[in-house]
């Protein structure tokens, strides 16, 4: 416990003069950024030295670091700087940075917070959360090492975030004798990197971070370098945004009503500024009113701009909740339900078209899926490749498919417009981010068809309610056998069925897909749409699949309307199926001649709620069936 | 607020209450944590403001070891009176029916019981799937690390090497059962923010915050407020009048006074601008072992 050692306020300082240091100090412009580069190029050593000369590093917190430093905690024996910052356990140990940590500190000038994130690939997720909200970025370069894959990983991450402004900190300058040539070398090389990414400011600094130079201080080593210091250009780099300059949004985050009296939108304002009487239009519905007021708690405003949290009352009453956007009338922002995007992916299990995610931008919840990968993009030398899933930290740019028509703006002109997550439907896990580019069509001109001749007029003609059977089961558990002879005891009641199997029609619609993951949910996709358009048609339709993944069940599921699917779990277990081997094809993949089968290298995901489980090992197809048409009976379809 | 549009507290509004407004649009039983501190009072006024006209539509729970300053409890109750709030009271009652005590039991086990699972135990009795702290990423290393939605398991488990990756304004706030997410609307204040914002919004706080003449012990080089009889006192060990303040509050027996004459928040702001050692230099539990703070929201401390 080291000794308190409280200093007073300087004398003379009144309450008055505090009054007047606190308003300039509330005024104070603040600047959010971040440091990366590559793993043991310095960054948090760079940020300790940050907090350490700006004297933001308290008594405690130092003798903490010595006491780390006497367990043999530091690497040097000297008092590492890295450890201010490094705050887990595991990170101290192995003297790495998993996750991004935020610190705080001002100068006369600013106000900052600061994101250090992680150099280690396997962490990019993490280096694109910090980045995320910041305005700029010091990217490292080790002196020896230079420009690095990492190092353009990173740059190009800066890029795909939008981040128009970076400074190059050349670091470590100490361990190559403050070689001016070295320096020029690696600034140059970065130049041929960055010179097709579209920032706007690329300032290279020389520093030395353990040793301070060029940090708070000019260096003394470094005569021949004549531009700022590190915290000089902190202090004046100029990022002000026009947020306030551009047309009016502000998403609807949540509808106020505490009383039948009082009735307002509350959101945060994204762009522009609002007055009382000011038109607005109500996106995706497109209808038009007027502001009415603008509350706040501390009385009503005349003006509200971007990046206010407010609340709206309206001079009509239209229906307007979470999710729709109110935008200037004249500036409108986009909507659609098909846009490209750039996808960062984030998850241990890859990326496939077809596969349905959630959706979030902003207030919006909306499910989508990735229709076509056109290219993944090469981090180290910029390509465009070729490809068909985007593993762990991949880049590719992706048109997306999504369910309902999405507001936007492109992510160049808005972040929160135009940023999105993507959630992992079973695991929740945020998967993906994406930066919308722009609308692929405008959803507002396509309306679909309305039909006079419909679902319920069909269905009535044949005196049934239209429903996919969806069989899901190993192989060999018999649910071709069970559909089959459904369908016959169906047409001999005179219902109108369509039988669509697995292997037929992969000889047919699919032939041309495999049974790699990413063929496998594409297959799974076209069979349900073409399944939802006999249920349209008016038929009971039965569908005889493996489909092993919980996630496209669930697709398939959320095509249709509810009370229209039923998930039939034939249930036999795999030494029953295997034993039967009707195919031949156990004998096979054991023999490894089949690569991916069900149930021997490729997982079989049981369902967790089937409306219907049937025990396929112990009772026979006919018993099975009986089962089946007297569950139908009772749940009104015939 | 009397600040220009681009002022840094206004910024640090804003967003924190489009967070207080995330979790009542998107869960469907949010709490919120109330400690009574300054941190609590800086998060209950913010979302006074985000749900104005409305009330915030979520209850407060206050976690009570017993051993709270008598103050704070006044204060509380005082505070919930005038804003016309709802707030819950959970004692850990298995904990008090043992006579956990901090000088007994050691401050490691005494915490775990009365705080960790205490909390534990009035989570999953509401089964509130969002709760709301006031923890700040300036205060220790490990929440500096924390996300503003942090996910915590069924057993109320952080795992801080596999977070959910937070962008832009994004939050995931999906769950299953018995799942939820600890929110922390005041990720980004600093320690002279909050000062700076209750003066300038004139927040009521308690009032051991302020200087005053306090009868204390010093033990280890930390000043313990002796705010009733049941502080054992060491042989000849006597209380001595001093006039002191706190610079965080918890229960009295594991939280240090600081010397200070410091008895207006101008005096306070001062003084933290010219001071040496960081906020939780008082507090006894940070140090019961390295790491502790990080190990103990492993086990679902705030």
């Amino acid at each position: 416990m080291p000794k308190l050692t409280l200093v007073q306020p300087e004398s003379g300082l009144d309450s008055e003069a505090l009054e007047a240091m606190l308003a300039e100090e509330a005024n104070k412009d603040l600047l959010r950024f971040l440091t990366c580069g590559s793993v043991d190029d310095g960054k948090s050593t760079l940020i300790g030295r940050l907090l350490y000369d700006s004297q933001l590093v308290y008594d405690d917190q130092i003798a903490a670091l010595e006491s780390d430093v006497k367990k043999g905690k530091g690497a040097s024996g000297e008092v590492d700087l890295a450890m201010l910052v490094d705050g887990l356990q595991a990170e101290r140990e192995q003297g790495i940075t998993i996750d991004v940590a935020y610190r705080y500190f001002a100068s006369p000038k600013r106000k900052f917070i600061v994101a250090d994130t992680p150099g280690h690939e396997q962490y990019t997720r993490n280096m694109a959360t910090g980045a995320s909200n910041c305005d700029f970025a010091i990217l490292l370069v080790d002196a020896r090492k230079g420009v690095l894959t990492q190092t353009r990983r990173h740059c190009c991450i800066l890029n795909l975030l939008g981040i128009k402004k970076i400074a190059l900190a050349v670091n470590k300058m100490d361990l190559v004798n403050f070689s001016s040539d070295r320096f020029d070398e690696i600034v140059s090389d970065f130049e041929k990197f960055t010179k097709t990414l579209s920032f706007e400011e690329i300032v290279a600094i020389p520093v030395a971070a353990a040793t301070g130079d060029n940090i708070l201080n000019p260096s003394s080593h470094m005569r021949w370098y004549h531009g700022p210091t590190l915290m000089v250009h902190l202090e004046t780099v100029d990022v002000a945004s026009d947020r306030t300059l551009r047309p009016f949004r502000m998403p609807v985050q949540w509808v106020n009503r505490p009383d039948s009296d009082f009735r307002g939108f509350a959101g945060t304002i994204s762009g522009g500024e609002l007055r009382p009487g000011d038109e607005v239009i109500v996106l995706p519905a497109g209808k038009r009113t007027t502001i009415n007021r603008i509350v706040t708690y501390d009385g009503e405003l005349d003006v509200a701009c971007a990046g206010d949290a407010v609340t709206l009352t309206l001079a009509d009453e239209i229906d307007i909740s979470r999710g729709d956007v109110l935008a200037a009338p004249d500036a409108e922002a986009e909507v659609s339900d098909q846009i490209a995007a750039n996808v960062i992916w984030m998850d241990q299990n890859p990326m496939l078209p077809g596969r349905d995610y959630i959706l979030k931008l902003g207030n919006q919840t909306a499910t989508a899926s990735i229709s076509t990968l056109k290219y993944k993009l090469n981090v180290d030398n910029l390509e465009h490749q070729a490809g068909t899933t985007l593993e762990l930290n991949e880049v590719g740019y992706c048109n997306l498919s999504i369910s309902r028509a999405l507001v936007f703006d492109p992510y160049a002109r808005d972040r929160d417009m135009g940023g999105f997550i993507l959630i992992d439907r079973l695991t929740n896990a945020t998967v993906g981010a994406g930066m919308i580019e722009f609308g692929l069509r405008r959803a507002t001109n396509i309306h679909w068809q309305a039909l006079d001749i419909d679902k319920s007029v069909r269905a009535q003609m044949k005196a049934q309610k239209p429903c996919a059977l969806w069989f899901t089961g190993l192989s060999g558990s018999g649910k071709s056998t069970v559909a089959s002879l459904l369908e016959k005891q169906l047409h001999a009641r005179g219902q109108h069925t369509y039988l669509l199997d697995g292997d037929n029609v992969r000889h047919g619609l699919n032939k041309d897909l495999g049974f790699t993951d990413a063929d496998r949910v594409e297959n799974i996709r076209r069979v349900a749409e073409t399944a939802k358009l006999f249920v349209d048609a008016g038929l009971i339709v039965m569908v005889s699949f493996i489909s092993p993944f919980r996630s496209e069940r669930r697709m398939a599921r959320d095509l249709f309307q509810e009370n229209e699917f039923l998930e039939v779990f034939v249930d036999a277990p795999l030494e029953v199926c295997e034993q039967r081997d009707p195919k031949g094809l156990y004998k096979k993949a054991r023999a490894g001649e089949i690569k991916n089968f069900t149930g021997i290298d490729s997982a079989y995901e049981q369902p967790e709620r089937a409306d219907l489980r049937l025990e396929a090992g112990k009772r026979t197809p006919d018993e099975l069936v009986s089962e089946l048409i007297s569950s139908l009976e009772k749940r009104g379809f015939i | 607020m009397k600040t220009t549009a681009s002022s840094y507290l206004r910024q640090l509004e804003a967003e924190s209450i489009h967070i207080l407004r995330e979790v009542v649009a998107e869960f469907t039983n949010p709490v919120m944590l109330y400690s009574i501190g300054k941190d609590s009072a800086v998060m209950l006024h913010l979302a006074m403001k985000a749900f104005h006209p409305a009330k915030p539509p979520f209850p407060l729970l206050h976690v009570d070891t017993t051993w709270k300053f008598r103050e704070m409890i006044t204060f509380r109750d005082e505070t919930v009176k005038r804003l016309g709030l709802d707030l819950m009271v959970h004692v850990n009652e298995e904990g008090v029916r043992e006579k956990i005590s901090p000088f007994t039991h050691g401050s490691a086990l005494y915490t775990d019981v009365m705080k960790t699972q205490a909390l534990k135990q009035a989570l999953d009795a509401h089964g509130f799937d969002a709760a709301f702290g006031g923890a700040r990423r300036d205060e220790e290393g490990s929440r500096a690390k924390e996300r503003v939605f942090s996910f915590r398991s069924e057993a109320h488990g952080w795992d801080p090497k596999n977070q959910r990756p937070e962008l832009w304004h994004n939050y995931n706030t999906r769950v299953r059962k018995g799942e939820s997410i600890r929110v922390f609307p005041l990720s980004n204040w600093t320690e002279l923010d909050i000062w700076s914002y209750i003066h300038l919004e004139e927040i009521p706080i308690v009032p051991l915050y302020f200087a005053a003449t306090r009868p204390v012990v010093e033990r280890d080089g930390v000043l313990i407020m002796v705010d009733d009889e049941r502080l054992p006192l060491d042989k000849g060990e006597k209380p001595e009048m001093r006039q002191v303040r706190f610079r965080t509050l918890g229960c009295y027996p594991l939280t240090g006074a600081i010397d200070s004459e410091a008895n207006s928040l101008p005096g306070i702001i001062g003084e933290l601008m010219a001071t040496r050692l960081s906020e939780r230099q008082g507090r006894v539990i940070d140090r019961d072992q390295a790491g502790s703070m990080e190990r103990k929201k492993q086990e679902g401390y705030f």
